[in-house]
């Protein structure tokens, strides 16, 4: 589904890595692992296409993702270390106000559902500002839950969780997979994953 | 085709192809630039009505369409940048900014030295000139951006991207102005307009316009091969010349 | 398409009002720097007259400019930029939604408050309806002016004053063409041709501005 040529990354005049080519097939997750500035963000937000790779190509469905934006956008979801949560907006109305920007309408039944799951059930109406770091990175897990996308690119996804928080992310990881999807992600914690896992390694001299 | 575009436009070729052409262009705008200011300061007529003082149009016209046109080329050449992803565009760009400025300011200083003889002032709000500062403001807009944003590439495209809204809007821009000034004319009619000039009086202009732009051509391609060697510090080109001499 | 830019500028607008406070800021600016003038020169009604457009119109402006900060900060900050440039909406919908809802809190209260300050520098009525007209059209192209400013500067740090640097001399057809307008309004004589110009600049920012804008946001987005 996703693949990605010859990537090449330079930061702040140093070469991060490359020549660097994966691909990312349904119901397959990756892992992407390297130490602390090795270009683990830098190349996610290649992959998303907010970020330029000095060379190389990132395709979706086999087209380049710069000129075809409109379905790979429409089927993938990102999350970055920044929580994205307006602490002005009540829970709702920042899942809301998420998946509008994907023209996703859904009803309210199913947004509570998936509210419900990440253990938000209550807090429906609270705002942003008055949760807590860890609460707001679960409203982004529902949001991902509802975003229908099929590939799930997370950078960090265990950051500010708790132990249930993790145990949560891994299980969505582990049911998105099951469903068809796939997921890209990068992670300093051991994610303990009970299934197959492909990995790329950062920070060193030859790619795979 | 495309293959040979980037062959060309690579920093390493184009440094090593440059140098014989600074000789070139260097050697022109000197000899041009000689003979048109003798011309024009010896050997074209006095003015009817201003006198020898006129005779500085022979800098400050030039230089007025020099700083006019360096932001088209920096426009153009950014826009090659951003578009195709040619990184010696954007290195002609960067390079291109402060001579164009300086070629506004230098517009600017002549402007207002022949003001003095000619209205009595040192500064009028006549129409070229409000535009020539304005245009100023744009070259000095640009730069202010690009050193504002540290990581090189972005620095270029929104620079870049920046040069190209200040092209569309420099045509606006000096229409209006134009117009503001018809409404507050005053006591300065600015008769040196759209003179209808003496052939003797042209050529000499048209020698130095002509000098300007060999000029500009050299010092490009000073400010360009510098830029390429910051810029490509680190690769190997560079290490083997570093060594080599 | 159209409904994300309609949910889009309901959440702006909602926040903005949840941070209500805020919001006044801008428009206390633009009646106290008009204030400053009569105080600094004189108060006297034929000199506030011949002022007045240009002092009106410059205020607008400088408040127009303090406020274009909110456009695009906030967002990037907290990783909601990244959001909208990942939506398979396209970009140029999203950023209009975003300078709509930055007009209708700042742009549009300037030209309310307008008459105010019509009052207060001795304008005729016949200049103040030119004046609100004037500001009118020329509001909002500030605003889309001013946000492809805000999206190349909003990840240099304290880029306030680089921002201005950008974009007044961009400003400066608004300001000859609205503030004559005013002024030749108060001798009773036509307009339409100014309402014109800005009108037609109108329609240009209209359609290029977002484009430049989003062009921006990816730029900075990609560091």
């Amino acid at each position: 589904m996703l693949e990605a040529r010859s990537l090449e990354c330079v930061r702040d005049d140093r070469l991060l890595f490359n020549d660097l080519s994966f691909s990312v097939a349904e119901s397959e997750v990756l892992q992407i692992e390297g130490p602390n500035g090795s270009g683990k963000t830098s190349l996610l937000r290649i992959i998303c296409g907010l970020r330029q790779a000095e060379a190389g190509q990132v395709l979706w469905q086999g087209e380049s993702i710069l000129s075809n934006r409109e379905d790979y956008y429409a089927s993938m979801v990102y999350i970055g270390h920044l929580p994205c949560i307006k602490g002005d907006l009540t829970v709702l109305e920042n899942v809301r106000s998420l998946l509008d920007t994907r023209s996703l309408t859904l009803a309210s039944a199913e947004t509570e559902a998936a509210l419900t799951k990440v253990g938000l059930a209550s807090y429906e109406d609270v705002p942003g500002k008055a949760l807590s770091s860890g609460q707001r990175r679960r409203i982004l897990l529902a949001f991902i839950e509802l975003s229908r996308a099929k590939l799930w690119i997370l950078d960090e996804p265990l950051t500010a969780l708790d132990v249930q928080g993790v145990a949560l992310m891994e299980s969505m990881i582990m049911e998105h997979k099951q469903a068809g999807g796939s997921v890209i992600f990068t992670t300093h914690h051991g994610m303990q994953l009970e299934c197959e896992m492909s990995s790329v390694q950062l920070g060193r001299k030859a790619r795979s | 085709m495309w293959n040979w575009i980037q062959r060309f436009s690579s920093p390493k070729h184009f440094y090593s192809m440059s140098a014989p052409l600074i000789k070139w262009f260097s050697a022109g705008a000197l000899l041009i630039g000689l003979y048109g200011l003798y011309l024009g300061l010896f050997v074209a007529p006095t003015d009817y009505q201003q006198g020898e003082s006129y005779r500085i149009i022979y800098i400050h016209v030039p230089a007025a369409w020099m700083s006019l046109f360096v932001y088209m080329v920096m426009a153009v050449s950014s826009g090659i940048g951003i578009i195709w992803q040619i990184r010696l565009a954007d290195m002609v760009a960067a390079a291109s900014a402060p001579i164009g400025a300086s070629f506004a300011f230098l517009a600017l200083v002549t402007g207002s030295l022949w003001g003095k003889p000619m209205w009595g002032a040192y500064w009028v709000w006549d129409a070229r000139l409000t535009s020539e500062l304005i245009l100023l403001f744009l070259y000095l807009g640009y730069m202010a951006l690009q050193s504002a944003i540290e990581d090189q590439r972005s620095a270029d495209k929104a620079s870049g991207l920046l040069a190209i809204v200040g092209v569309v809007n420099i045509p606006i821009i000096h229409y209006s102005v134009e117009w503001w000034n018809t409404l507050h004319q005053g006591a300065t009619v600015t008769k040196f307009d759209k003179p209808s000039m003496h052939i003797d009086m042209l050529i000499p202009l048209l020698l130095m316009a002509v000098a300007f732009k060999l000029f500009y051509a050299a010092v490009v391609l000073v400010r360009t091969r510098n830029e390429a060697l910051y810029r490509d510090r680190n690769r190997r080109w560079v290490r083997e010349l570093v060594e080599r001499l | 398409m159209l409904t994300a830019y309609y949910h889009l500028l309901l959440r702006d607008l909602r926040l903005a009002l949840r941070s209500r406070h805020e919001l006044a800021n801008p428009l206390i600016f633009f009646v106290l720097v008009v204030t400053l003038f009569p105080l600094a020169v004189t108060p006297t009604p034929e000199a506030l007259q011949t002022m007045a457009p240009g002092v009106i119109w410059v205020s607008a402006l400088l408040a127009v400019l303090l406020s274009l900060d909110r456009l695009f900060k906030l967002d990037y900050e907290d990783g909601s930029l990244d959001q909208l440039m990942l939506s398979p909406n396209p970009l140029m919908i999203l950023v209009l939604a975003k300078v709509t809802a930055h007009w209708l809190l700042t742009g549009l209260p300037l030209v309310i408050i307008a008459p105010l300050l019509g009052m207060f520098m001795s304008l005729p009525a016949d200049a103040v309806s030119v004046l609100i007209y004037s500001l009118l059209l020329g509001t909002p192209v500030l605003s889309l002016v001013g946000a492809i400013g805000v999206s190349l500067t909003v990840a240099v740090n304290r880029g306030g004053v680089l921002l201005s640097l950008i974009i007044l001399p961009l400003y400066i057809p608004i300001l000859i063409f609205g503030a004559n307008a005013v002024d030749v309004a108060s001798d009773g004589l036509p307009v339409t041709g100014q309402l014109l110009f800005l009108g037609a600049v109108l329609a240009l920012a209209l359609s290029l501005a977002p484009l430049a804008t989003s062009v921006a946001l990816r730029i900075t987005a990609s560091r």
